[in-house]
């Protein structure tokens, strides 16, 4: 047994609430648990080594004293949230802001939840993902004190989108952060909900284990979006699992800048006929940073569709996994399916491993992907020469096309001006290679 | 301007021009006619200092410098422009960004502060209009999902916001409509003057009745085996090239 699962294995329930029945079922599926290693499919490309290397486990993050620049992480401008924000793990009130909710909506932390909301809650936590097939949703089972609930009655229609900001500020002391978001739409309810995870600096010591729960009934729609931008220091490994009932919509956006150790599985089950789901996804690993997407998508159930598209581009000598998995079991006829990975390599050190894997079970579907691995299209860098761009820059602008294409898609305008400039800085550490993706933002 | 003289050049090892020789100074507009595979758009090519097309022999000198020496990035910002006849996709960067690249980078070389975004935007909008095209198209990826016509007028307002010393079009009134035509044409026109050159690839003499040429040439096999004045397009319009070939033996 490894350290980490050993210091698990010791580790009482957190909470002594309504919580400590999960916490008890977490640990007994980690205390049954096989650590992962390279030899395990799951996790043959990524190395939990830097999770090994500290003791992540033995403490809670705290909220520094001085919260002053903080706001302004977690705002988006011109998009105005229902926000709430935890830094270094903790609810923050001060920078958390729920204001004039409508009525049949519940947006509550786990901790400040009423009566009602708790049996709301329960009924549905861990209901999505199955933690005894994630040992890190069990580790977040285990560990869990606080998370965030949002529930959209039937029919209604959220109008500002939901913001969980997830801060982590530097600490002198490694720590954990068990980070859990459930999210109930009911029946013909529609909500935007987006994930958002940053640092306020470059060294952090942190290691977040999260799990996000997706409901979605008749005829939900949801536009969600998850934000990875935390400092490379800021291990994560998490996931969000999403279950789609009968014509449901589940649209999802993931963008991950690398980090030391990140491990993000999107799950996505289709329970109910007419289900669908748009699934896009940008990672950008660079230095000797990693990125891990593990993505699964259950087709149980007759006339649902799924776009999946995720493109990488991984510099230096980093390295970036995507393993896109589609299963259509046997009742699933008339699928719709199609899976896309592309991936930019900017240097001859930088790895990818790419793996699309269709299991199809039903006989009456349409499904395609595709997984390519290519260097920047030459007739594109010279057609960018012939009219004056020096090589550098027509780089640095076709790789920014080859994500951008999917970041223009974007339903909020709001985000796509928000992430532009924290891409262009991850392209350019000469900033006068990127004036021009600026530039012309503002203009149009 | 631009002095070619016996150019030889070839792609992936293949012997594609063969001799070529042609002096074109400022003022004057160059027709370049000839079959299918003859190598007009390897001139072009090759003059644009495209990867994996080699001058194996000969010299090109524009404005006093040796061109085949010079980046390709050089030679656009020194004043060359090629439109291409296949002009290339580039999804994800918006032809607005693309436009403002070209010309910011062409301005430094001159020595010329960047165009503000407001001064800029003016500009652009208005060569948009001058080629007929909606203002989307500015925001549209570069030439992404652009029809033949469309990819063409795009060529020709880059050609208008550079304002080249010398352009070389290659077939830019091909797939083009009527009207299409006419638009090419004026901004061709538009930017005729006593300092600026152009070379017209074309197969169709119909152009010309547009594009008013002071020379006409003839590329067969990879060199200029007739030139004349623009009474040689019509005599080609009606005889085509075969007589000619023969006669070059
Ligand atoms: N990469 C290549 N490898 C081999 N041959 C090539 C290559 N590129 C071009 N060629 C050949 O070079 C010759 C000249 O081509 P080019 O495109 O210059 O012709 P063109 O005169 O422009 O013809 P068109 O009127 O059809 O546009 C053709 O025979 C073509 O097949
Ligand atoms: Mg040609």
């Amino acid at each position: 047994m490894t350290q980490v699962l050993q210091q698990l294995t010791g580790i009482r329930p957190q909470s002594s609430g309504w919580l400590h029945s999960l916490n008890e079922a977490g640990a007994a599926v980690v205390r049954n648990a096989v650590w992962p290693t390279r030899k395990t499919e799951q996790w043959k490309y990524t190395s939990l080594r830097a999770l090994e290397q500290m003791d992540y486990l033995g403490a809670r993050g705290q909220i520094p004293d001085d919260l002053t620049g903080m706001a302004k992480l977690c705002s988006v401008d011109n998009l105005d949230t229902y926000k709430i924000v935890f830094v270094n793990g903790s609810y923050c009130a001060a920078l958390s802001s729920v204001e004039s909710l409508e009525a049949n909506v519940d947006l509550v932390t786990f901790a400040d939840a009423d009566t009602q909301q708790i049996v709301r809650i329960r009924e549905s936590l861990g209901s999505v993902v199955e933690s005894d097939q994630h040992l890190f949703a069990a580790v977040n089972n285990q560990l869990l004190d606080d998370g965030v609930f949002l529930r959209v009655g039937k029919n209604v229609q959220l109008k500002k989108p939901v913001q969980v900001v997830w801060l982590t500020s530097g600490s002198e002391i490694p720590f954990h952060i068990p980070q859990r978001f459930l999210m109930v739409l009911e029946a013909n309810a529609s909500a935007s909900a987006v994930e958002h995870f940053i640092s306020d600096g470059e060294s952090q010591a942190c290691f977040t284990h999260g799990v996000t729960e997706i409901r979605l009934a008749d005829g939900a729609r949801c536009n969600h979006y998850r934000l990875h931008l935390e400092a490379p220091g800021a291990l994560h490994v998490g996931g969000v699992y999403a279950a789609l009932d009968a014509n449901s919509r589940f649209d999802s956006f993931h963008l991950a800048l690398g980090g030391a150790l990140k491990r993000i599985d999107v799950v996505v089950n289709h329970n109910g006929p007419g289900a669908d789901c748009v699934l896009n996804g940008v990672y950008l690993p660079r230095e000797n940073q990693q990125v891990d997407y593990h993505t699964c998508i259950e087709h149980r159930v007759p006339h649902c569709t799924t776009q999946e598209t995720f493109r990488g581009i991984v510099a230096d000598s980093a390295k970036a996994v995507f393993n896109g998995r589609i299963h259509i079991h046997p009742d699933a006829q008339k699928t719709l399916a199609r899976l896309s990975n592309k991936n930019l390599l900017l240097s001859d050190k930088a790895e990818v491993d790419t793996k699309p894997e269709l299991e199809i079970y039903a006989d009456d579907v349409q499904c395609a992907h595709g997984a390519t691995v290519a260097k920047l299209d030459a007739n594109a860098l010279h057609y960018f020469r012939t009219r004056g761009v020096s090589q550098r820059e027509a780089e640095v602008m076709l790789s920014f096309g080859f994500i951008n294409e999917l970041i223009d898609k974007l339903a909020q305008p709001a985000l796509v001006h928000y992430l532009r400039p924290v891409l262009t800085q991850w392209f350019a550490r000469d900033p006068s290679l990127v004036r021009h993706l600026l530039d012309a933002q503002e203009q149009v | 301007m631009l002095s070619i003289r016996n150019l030889h050049a070839s792609v992936d090892d293949k012997a594609i021009l063969n001799g070529l020789s042609l002096e074109v100074r400022p003022g004057e507009v160059h027709a370049i006619m000839g079959p299918n595979g003859s190598g007009k758009s390897t001139t072009g090519h090759v003059l644009s200092g495209r990867p994996g097309y080699e001058a194996t022999a000969g010299s090109v000198e524009f404005l006093g410098r040796d061109l085949l020496e010079m980046d390709t990035e050089e030679r656009a910002r020194e004043g060359l422009f090629l439109a291409f006849q296949y002009p290339v996709e580039i999804p994800g960067v918006s032809n607005m960004e693309f436009l403002k690249a070209a010309l910011d980078a062409q301005r430094e070389h001159r020595g010329e502060s960047p165009l503000d975004a407001v001064s800029f935007m003016k500009k652009a909008r208005d060569i948009c209009k001058a080629v007929n095209l909606d203002q989307s198209f500015l925001k549209r990826g570069v030439n992404e999902g652009f029809s033949g016509g469309e990819k063409k007028r795009n060529e020709i307002m880059q050609m208008m916001l550079l304002e080249p010393k010398l352009a070389i079009l290659d077939e830019t009134d091909s797939g083009l409509d009527i009207d299409a035509l006419q638009v090419v044409a004026q901004g061709v026109n538009a930017l005729r003057n006593p300092e600026r050159a152009f070379i017209v690839i074309t197969h169709y003499q119909r152009l010309l009745d547009y594009i008013v040429p002071d020379y006409v040439h003839v590329l067969a096999g990879g060199r200029i085996i007739k030139s004349g004045d623009k009474s040689l397009a019509l005599e080609l319009e009606e005889k085509g090239y075969g007589w000619l070939e023969d006669e070059a033996v």
